[in-house]
């Protein structure tokens, strides 16, 4: 090891509209180190690497690489100084061949202008090789590669050249066991080689099997940085929630359960042939993978979207709602995965937000009841403790968790007997998840049916009665919550083993 | 003036009202009205108050009272357009087809009341043009064709059948139609009471009903507007048909106080109607925008235009101006986001 660190990040903020996404974040990783950056959703993992690898800049900080001033301008910028992001959402260029986004920008070429293409494909396969992912043609169109293998060509194209350091961000969401084995050994050749790994992950078990230290943040700030050797996943877990596990998830009275909604084969774009029953008082999870068709399906319920075959029913009546306003009108209300798009008018109050979903409940004649409006407005306010309490506010205003809070007030005040719920605590903090694991366990405990989409392991095991998986738009098994383990619904999840329960 | 209790408040969405729900948040009210847009919000009435006692101080034509209520009779039809305006571009959207449509109205009165008593014809003049809004709102509303296309599209039809509908001017002789636009109440023209009646109930379309309400969430965010179970097309609509509506009155009236239409009157006006509400802070693409202030930037554009009249300024001049200004309003706001 060189005495500068490779990485030094200093004092770095980063502030979204009111919220702060980092706070005052150090974050230090040596050369021949791979360092874990862990937290829950929402607590500025994504932030910090993207300040780190130039996609967004910091409002306040200081950085080095081997203790040298580092102000990257843009992505391409942190690349040319040797530091490589690979983030979720894919990078490739899916027209183009396996060889020519490996060699993106460094074709090489037989005269100006005249690609070598019998050079690149060779380079291309060496470079592949190199990591042990011979299997993937270099002819083959990125678009034609399955996603884990696209994954490995990404990290491929990350590691060409000479890398200082290299971000992976959730790398492992989309590899199967073995595929994670093989991408281990190539950081722990990396890390050989004096390069540094930050890998951003939220999965315990991997991070613990392939870290040197671990960096915790929560709600944007750094809890601390340990050694990985030293340390417990119990404690890891306190570190990233703030508080044991067993006291984030409310206790249940589970009132008796009775059929309310029914599907029989239901079928759409992304989903296929869904049977699924969803009883009164009872918390259903539905887990899958990115692309499994939970969300589209969630849609289609609430007459979003549109069906194909199947039916539904509805406390035993024939249910198929061709609007929204359909399905509120039979009882049936959707929280939107991402509040920005679906759940609230940014530029408007705070007031009309929370009553939107209730103009027909609030107003004569189309004349609102200013009174009722503004009651039932202050009563969530005070109810869900929404800060600043400011009817007039706008919601652009508030903080991520405000926000959530004012989507999930719109939908108390509006009242369903089936309540779907997508991501309802993405990007929150864990104080304001608190809140909302106990506002969905009351709701069941009212005789509410809960439909939960979660991508949070911990969260769907920890609320749901029982767990339904999704996998390329089809129902691939169902677990009770008791049964329920991260590795168990991620394994049905990919289907890598093929036990569906 | 921009009192929180006033019935004439913005119903537009940025500060506009904040309620403070207890006593302990009054002063974080206060701050965020002062905070975010107070001084803009006060800035325009300033502009107009400096440009009335300018015009009085410098002109001892101004305040005549035969130019008063020209100015008056003056701002009613940009008033009503801008008003339309508003309502569209709350919702999203762009109204490039009220300047012909204002043609429409002028010309088919007069052809009309040929066959039919006055009433009748005003009455299907002004129907005529809400037909033209709900062609508008129905088609960009069920088919997601982009505003400024579909309304640049009926712009070119409607301008083309007016002249189909008579290539020469239409003059009207009728006293008892003339009197809308001459007639006066008090000092004040009728047309300009009729003026602010449309601003006032207007506002209460904006802040009170569920309509009002819903198509400022649209111009907001449509996707979380439909998903909270609103009729999003029909809202949509309803913003086209209400602007197009009020073009169709804007038409009689300037038939009435000019006494002859050109097919080719009114060519530019939307421009104008557009400029009002921007300088008034509507932003284009919805998200923003108020009576009040559009209210505003109609008196501050009938204002300047009433003075560089009476300094004999040149019309080209003018149009610098009016450029000017709208870019200076617009910069003006950029600066609070």
């Amino acid at each position: 090891m060189s005495d500068a660190p490779r990485i030094r990040m200093e004092g770095i903020s980063k502030r979204y509209g009111a919220a702060f996404a980092l706070r005052d974040v150090e974050f230090v990783a040596m050369s021949g180190e791979i360092h874990a950056l862990m937290g829950e959703n929402g607590a500025g993992k994504s932030t910090l690497v993207r300040v780190l690898s130039g996609a967004v800049p910091a409002d306040a900080g200081v950085m080095q690489i081997d203790g040298v001033a580092y102000h990257p301008r843009s992505p391409h910028d942190a690349r040319d100084q040797g530091i490589r992001a690979v983030h979720q959402e894919f990078s490739l260029v899916p027209q183009l061949s396996v060889a020519e986004n490996l060699l993106l920008g460094e074709l090489p070429t037989l005269a100006p202008g005249i690609v070598d293409w019998a050079t690149a494909h060779r380079e291309a396969s060496q470079s592949l090789a190199a990591l042990g992912f011979e299997g993937i043609d270099t002819h083959l169109r990125v678009d034609h590669l399955g996603v884990s293998q696209r994954q490995m060509v990404e990290i491929a194209k990350a590691l060409r050249g000479t890398p200082r350091v290299v971000i992976l961000d959730e790398p492992s969401a989309v590899l199967s066991n073995k595929e994670l084995e093989r991408l281990f050994a190539v950081l722990r050749a990396f890390r050989q080689d004096g390069g540094t790994v930050v890998y951003v992950s939220h999965r315990l078990d991997e991070v613990l099997r392939i870290s040197d230290r671990i960096t915790v943040l929560k709600d944007g700030e750094r809890v601390g940085t340990v050694e990985t050797a030293a340390v417990g996943e119990q404690e890891l877990i306190r570190m990233m929630v703030g508080r044991p596990l067993n006291e984030i998830y409310p206790a249940r009275r589970r009132p008796p359960v009775s059929e309310l909604l029914t599907l029989h084969g239901l079928s759409g774009p992304g989903f296929h042939e869904v049977d699924l029953a969803l009883g009164t008082g009872e918390v259903v999870g539905l887990f899958g993978l990115v692309g499994a068709g939970r969300t589209e399906l969630a849609r289609a319920i609430f007459g979003a979207a549109g069906l194909s075959s199947g039916r539904m029913s509805l406390d035993g009546q024939p249910y198929r709602p061709r609007s929204p306003a359909d399905a509120l009108r039979a009882g049936v209300a959707m929280l939107g995965e991402e509040r920005g798009r679906d759940g609230l008018v940014m530029p408007a109050s705070v007031l009309d937000n929370l009553t939107l979903a209730s103009f027909g409940q609030l107003s004569r004649f189309g004349v609102l009841r200013r009174r009722e409006q503004k009651e039932a407005a202050s009563g969530q306010v005070e109810g869900l403790d929404i800060r600043p309490p400011v009817l007039g506010r706008t919601v652009r205003m508030l903080s991520g968790g405000n926000q959530q809070k004012v989507v999930f007030g719109k939908w108390l005040i509006r009242g369903a007997r089936v309540q779907i719920l997508d991501e309802p605590t993405r990007g929150v903090d864990v104080a304001t998840k608190v809140q909302i694991y106990q506002i969905i366990a009351d709701l069941a405990d009212h005789g509410l049916a809960i439909l939960l989409i979660s991508s949070d392991l911990p969260e769907i095991i920890g609320m749901s009665d029982r767990i339904i998986v999704m996998r390329h738009g089809r129902v691939a098994g169902e677990v009770p919550a008791s049964e329920a383990t991260e590795e168990r619904l991620l394994t049905i999840a990919s289907g890598v083993v093929g036990m569906a329960a | 003036m921009s009192g929180p209790g006033s019935t004439a408040s913005s119903p537009g969405m940025r500060g506009s009202e904040d309620l403070p729900t207890g006593p302990a948040s009054l002063s974080s009210h206060l701050k965020s009205r002062l905070g975010s847009r107070g001084w803009l919000d006060l800035a325009l009435p300033v502009v107009f108050l400096v440009l009335l006692v300018f015009a009085a101080v410098s002109s001892d034509t101004f305040l005549t009272e035969n130019n008063i209520s020209n100015l008056l009779r003056q701002i009613v039809i940009n008033g009503l357009l801008s008003l339309g305006m508003l309502v569209v571009i709350l919702s999203g959207g762009i109204d490039l087809s009220v300047g012909a449509v204002v043609a429409l109205s002028a010309i088919l009165v007069g052809v009309l009341m040929e066959s039919v008593p006055m009433p009748v014809a005003i009455l299907l003049a002004i129907s005529a043009s809400a037909v033209v809004g709900l062609v508008n709102g129905g088609i960009i509303a069920r088919f997601k064709i982009a505003p400024f296309i579909m309304t640049l599209g009926t712009l070119s039809a409607v301008r083309g059948l007016v002249y189909v509908i008579s290539e020469t001017p239409v003059v009207y002789d009728d006293p008892a139609f003339l009197s809308i636009g001459s007639a006066e109440i008090g000092p004040v023209p009728i047309i300009t009471l009729l003026m602010i009646a449309a601003f006032v109930l207007m506002s209460f379309f904006l802040n009170r009903t569920t309509p009002g309400r819903a198509i400022i969430a649209i111009g907001g965010n449509e996707e979380a507007v439909r998903l909270a179970g609103i009729n999003v097309r029909l809202n949509t609509t309803l913003a086209y048909v209400i602007c197009s509506t009020l073009a169709g009155i804007a038409g009689v009236v300037l038939a009435s106080r000019v006494g002859i239409s050109q097919p080719s009157v009114a060519a530019g006006y939307e421009l104008d109607a557009i400029a009002a509400c921007v300088i008034g802070g509507a932003i284009l693409g919805g998200g923003g925008g108020s009576v009040r202030g559009t209210f505003a930037g109609v008196l501050v554009l009938g204002l300047i235009s009433n003075l560089l009249n009476m300094y004999n300024v040149q019309a080209y001049y003018q149009q610098i101006f009016k450029g000017v200004l709208i870019v200076l309003a617009v910069l003006a706001r950029r600066k609070e986001r």
